[in-house]
């Protein structure tokens, strides 16, 4: 069964991929949904046996590499951990498979875009299937490349292959961080299997390692590559820089990669490798500190902007960020908890935008929208199932996990977490202003689209919406049900004991009423808030704008990131290599080496041409000379 | 006797060049390309059964062939063992392809070119066979002149600039190698490879020895700061040439380092290894850089080239298993890729005579096949998992960490510029909106131009996924190599106190 789970999105990607044009798009758009929901359904099944049984498997598919003490294997391993990301990815991936049939109806290039999409899935899934660090590596990469490849799905547009190129590089930047990582576990272990270097880890923990004449604790220096790798595919502050770019990828995909799944593997990193960073608290704290100031930073920047799919990319940002600040004060299992409640109303989000931008004819510009909560109602109310949940609203999902991981930060007791629980509330207000306003000015207000015509407008089709009504079940209902499932860390027949590691248990203890009852409060109070604030009087903000000005202008810019590493690393690299190529290997290796010697040698040649002038006097008389030269030498001696 | 499998290896192309010289070269006549193809594919399957009665678990040399030559002063000695199988098969892999990429590339003196190609592929089969330093150098210099004359005679525009700058660059190495040669016999009355290995070099002389073999391997390699050769020879190349070069010539040199470098001189190995860790790191970042920043395909390729190989020579000199089977897989993934890479420019070469990026963009929409194979190539390039390139950089990866921690750092980030110059040329290739009206009638790839392309993306998906079936065959020889390697510096060391 876990074989059919992991290989079927390969199968039918390879069919939809290499067959596509041979079989038809409509065949392959039906090979690769029913194959990835056949999946799903498995991988369901999979869950529910671990959650009631207990069940845990480890399979072996082949070896990989086998070199010296090196030995990798392709392998299942199912545990709690891996079976909820199994369900998340082959859930949300089933579910943007079919919705992608009506988004994507007009593209020529249907067979190749669901190829992809199913590929993904397959590399998402050997990422969180592996039992080693190098399959992991694997799966990693593969989701950067597929990511890649849907980014630069519109290969015509220059912004999208820039965007493209862009997301893998900065991808690469923490890849590289893992592999440095990897190669270190393997340099202390011998081994990069989870079960053998887990097991090591106490033996480590009071190991140094010599660096540029400085010296680091191993376990810091690992758990610090492993988090810049984590850092990089979660898009985390310096490494963020790729995913609102990402954005010019179709919506479908959006939702999937950027939102629900891969986006999340650098929380499912640093959950995995929780027996690693457990003893190392410098790093977890530096988890909490990028993980608070990613969560307020994004959400910052998310205000002011007016692509739809960027605003909801940097608060996908901005979640990522609590997920991570939460498996930073400890509470993983709260960190899994937000991943997957995350999963639905993000991707509920995205494809209700896709949605929305499907019935504008591919308007992203929330400025353009507005007042057409009437013509298109279903996706509407959607989207405010997804906002609520989104920003925490009572009883939805999101509530339940977010208000879990500021209660686990305060309860933490330290200066960091109270700080942290702070930045938590902060981040939840300014979360909800900005979602809001999305709706407001999206939905509410006057029509503003000069395109085309507002009784044009029209609901998308049952495709797209019947898949957006499942994720809506899953946005409320999600944290409800399954809110005991993940708090639950302590009892006898816990889900985590086996994949998550606590040197201390969470704690127990609840925090102070006033303290749970202030988040709920102010989200639901910002919501009246942001309507006064974009419907019905609209020139306070703008007052606000013209005001603060600076302020504006540096969120508009996104914190001037962009403008920063082009000046930092883009242009330096190209300038050097110019440099490199023109003034050293032409101006001077070249000119001094082949070319200056050919040229010293004609010059040689051309001097010792001269010598033969034909004269006979001439040569009798260097005879001459060379004969006392040699006479005076002997006489001397 | 036993049947000479070896010598009918190393034999049958140059049989087969003697039979197309004496055949009379007729325009209309497609004779002499299929004698090649016939010849070349002969040789290969004999080389794929090698591989099938090769005996892995052993690490000795195998299927020896002995024959005294030179009035019994040195002796025709070949044989091959885990180390150097796989470079033969990846010659008589590649060699069949140039020539299937012959028919549309060559337009002039067609008979002499192949014979030029048979003849490669007998001194290249030699130089990875040879057990002796003499025959070897017979070999490894022999190839220097078809190639010399691959370049000269069927180049682009600066042909002839080209060549002698090759034949400067590569006959300043050789001149030393030899005299290290004839001091070798000089010291210990042979040149025999394993009768060196048995007695060992004494080490006062192993330092100025190794220098000189280094100068010649370093060359070929080519290391920072002698690669200025490699950009320009395969820019003015014949596509058949450049696959050549940098599939099989290049990969003599790191063959080179790991039988002698190393296996003669471990002493002076062991002391230069910071040199070689500095020049290889200088290679992988300085000409990733450099590659960045190319205008011409060709000459990106090539500086690519330098960098991977950069890897290899990193991967040797830390003298560990992990190292050193990743550089053998890496120099086999690279022969791949490489060749693949060279024959992909070759095939829009042909369609729009230029190499220029600039005069590309948007091939996608007239050429899909291309791009998808021409993605596999590049994602080997980049190293990404699935792909040989991956296995061998990151086992060297791994093995250098294991030795020097600020060397594998540096190191890796090659590989996030390698993503970078590789993808970049691909967008500016292959994506984009197809603006230029001349690329609109380009053809899609014909069957024979599918054919070549996916014989070497094949093996390059495969052996990423699976590579166990190589390291099975190389794994015993290194195992071996590498203990005869540490004794002999344990012994040193055990002398000098």
């Amino acid at each position: 069964m876990e074989y059919f789970i992991l290989f079927l999105p390969l199968f039918a990607s390879i069919i939809s991929g290499f067959f596509g044009n041979k079989i038809g798009q409509r065949k392959s758009e039906i090979i690769t949904s029913s194959f990835v929901t056949i999946s799903a359904v498995l991988s369901m099944i999979i869950f529910y046996n671990v959650l009631v049984n207990q069940y845990e498997n480890n399979l072996l598919i082949a070896t990989w590499i086998n070199s010296g003490s090196l030995n990798v294997n392709w392998s299942i391993k199912i545990d709690s951990l891996s079976s909820i990301m199994f369900v998340v990815v082959t859930l949300v991936s089933s579910i943007v498979h079919i919705y992608s049939i009506g988004y994507m109806s007009h593209d020529p290039h249907k067979s190749r875009f669901m190829s992809y999409l199913s590929l993904f899935t397959f590399s998402m899934l050997t990422l969180v299937s592996s039992d080693n660090f190098l399959q992991l590596f694997f799966g990693w990469e593969g989701v950067g490349l597929c990511s890649y490849f849907l980014i630069g799905f519109w290969f015509k547009r220059d912004k999208a292959n820039a965007a493209a190129i862009k997301a893998f590089l900065v991808n690469r930047v923490g890849d590289f961080g893992l592999a440095l990582g990897i190669f270190l576990i393997f340099y202390l272990f011998g081994s990069v299997n989870y079960i053998d270097v887990f097991n090591q880890i106490y033996l480590i923990e009071n190991k140094n390692l010599q660096f540029l004449g400085l010296s680091f604790n191993i376990i810091n220096l690992i758990c610090f590559f492993l988090f810049i790798g984590a850092m990089g595919k979660s898009a985390q502050i310096f490494l963020h820089t790729w995913l609102p770019d990402a954005m010019e990828g179709p919506t479908p995909v959006s939702a999937l990669i950027h939102a629900a799944t891969m986006v999340t593997a650098g929380v499912f990193l640093v959950v995995r490798c929780s027996p690693i960073f457990e003893y190392s608290p410098i790093i977890l704290g530096m988890i909490t500190v990028v993980g608070m100031t990613t969560a307020l930073f994004a959400a910052s920047i998310a205000i002011v902007q007016n692509d739809i799919k960027k605003i909801i990319a940097y608060s996908t940002c901005s979640q990522l960020g609590y997920m991570f600040f939460a498996a930073g004060v400890g509470a993983y299992n709260i960190a899994m908890f937000h991943l997957f409640t995350h999963a639905f109303f993000k991707a509920l989000l995205f494809l209700g935008a896709g949605s929305v931008i499907h019935s504008f004819n591919d308007e992203q510009n929330i400025t353009e929208m507005g007042g057409v909560y009437k013509k298109i109602p279903y996706t509407y109310i959607l989207m405010i199932i997804g906002t609520l949940a989104l920003t925490g609203f009572p009883f939805l999902s999101g509530f339940y996990s977010k208000d879990a991981i500021i209660e686990f930060a305060y309860l933490k007791g330290s200066f960091l977490g109270y700080i942290a629980a702070t930045i938590g509330i902060l981040t939840a207000i300014l979360t909800s202003i900005y979602s809001w306003r999305l709706i407001f000015k999206t939905f509410h207000g006057n029509y503003n689209n000069k395109k085309i015509s507002f009784e044009k407008m029209h609901e998308s089709p049952a495709i797209m919406l019947v898949p957006l009504f499942v994720l809506a079940i899953g946005s409320i209902f999600s944290g409800y049900i399954f809110k005991d499932i993940f708090f639950d860390t302590t009892g006898f027949n816990n889900l985590w004991s086996s994949s998550i590691t606590f040197l201390e248990p969470l704690s127990l203890e609840h925090p102070p009423k006033w303290f749970i009852l202030t988040t709920p409060i102010l989200v639901i109070l910002s919501i009246p808030i942001a309507y006064y604030l974009f419907v019905i009087n609209k020139d306070i903000p703008k007052v606000l704008i013209d005001a603060n000005r600076p302020i504006f202008l540096f969120l508009k810019n996104k914190w001037y990131f962009d403008e920063l590493y082009d000046f930092l690393f883009v242009n330096p690299c190209k300038k050097i290599g110019y440099f490199f190529w023109k003034s050293i290997d032409n101006s001077t290796i070249d000119k001094f080496g082949p070319d200056g010697i050919s040229i010293l040698i004609k010059k040689i040649s051309n001097k010792a041409v001269k010598f033969q002038s034909g004269f006979i006097y001439q040569y009798a008389f260097i005879m001459l000379l060379g004969f006392s030269v040699l006479l005076t030498i002997l006489i001397i001696n | 006797m036993e049947f000479p499998i070896i010598s009918s290896l190393i034999l049958l192309p140059f049989v087969g060049s003697l039979f197309i010289f004496f055949v009379k070269s007729n325009k209309s006549n497609n004779s002499i390309k299929y004698v090649s193809l016939f010849i070349t594919l002969a040789n290969f399957i004999l080389s794929i059964y090698l591989w099938i009665i090769f005996d892995k678990s052993s690490s000795n040399f195998q299927f020896v062939e002995n024959r005294e030559w030179l009035m019994g002063l040195i002796n025709y000695k070949v044989g091959i063992d885990g180390i150097s199988i796989l470079f033969v098969i990846l010659t008589t892999l590649v060699t069949p392809l140039c020539v299937l990429s012959v028919n549309s590339t060559i337009k002039y003196k067609l008979k002499e070119f192949l014979i030029a190609i048979l003849l490669m592929e007998t001194l290249m089969i030699g130089v990875f066979c040879s057990m002796d330093l003499v025959v070897f150098y017979l070999f490894f210099e022999g190839g220097l002149i078809p190639m010399f004359l691959i370049i000269g005679i069927w180049g682009g525009e600066r042909r002839v600039y080209s060549a002698f700058k090759f034949f400067l660059y590569t006959l300043l190495g050789s001149v030393l190698m030899l005299v290290a040669i004839l001091t070798i016999y000089w010291i210990a009355g042979t040149t025999d490879i394993e009768k060196l290995y048995e007695m060992g070099i004494s080490s006062e002389y192993q330092k100025i020895l190794w220098l000189a073999f280094f100068s010649s391997f370093a060359v070929k390699t080519p290391m920072w700061p002698v690669h200025t050769w490699l950009p320009d020879a395969h820019v003015e190349a014949p596509t058949a040439g450049s696959v050549l070069l940098a599939a099989i010539l290049l990969k003599m040199a790191g063959y080179g380092f790991i039988r002698f470098s190393v296996g003669l001189f471990p002493v002076a190995s062991e002391y230069f290894v910071p040199l070689v860790y500095t020049l290889s790191i200088i290679a992988i970042i300085y000409t990733s850089l450099v590659a960045l920043m190319q205008e011409d395909m060709k000459k990106l390729i090539a500086y690519s080239s330098v960098a991977h190989m950069g890897f290899v020579t990193l991967g040797i000199f830390t003298m560990t298993e992990q190292g050193i089977e990743g550089s053998i897989f890496q120099m086999i993934s690279h022969g791949l890729v490489s060749a693949a890479l060279f024959l992909s420019v070759g095939v829009i070469y042909e369609r729009n005579h230029s190499r220029i990026i600039k005069d590309y963009g948007g091939l996608v929409s007239v050429m899909p096949n291309y791009a998808v194979v021409l993605m596999i190539f590049t994602l080997g390039a980049v190293g990404l998992p699935g792909t040989t390139g991956f296995v061998g950089e990151f086992l060297i990866l791994m093995g250098t960490f294991k030795k020097s921690f600020l060397a594998a750092f540096l190191a890796s980030i090659g590989v996030i510029l390698s993503a970078a110059y590789m993808l970049w040329l691909y967008r500016r290739v292959i994506f984009g909106k197809l603006e230029k009206s001349n690329l609109i009638t380009m053809g899609d790839l014909n069957k024979s131009e599918m054919l070549i392309l996916w014989i070497l993306a094949i093996p390059i998906l495969v052996f990423g996924f699976y590579p166990e079936p190589l390291f099975n065959t190389i794994t015993q020889s290194v195992t071996n190599f590498l203990d005869m390697y540490n004794s002999n510096i344990e012994i040193y060391l055990a002398n000098k106190e």
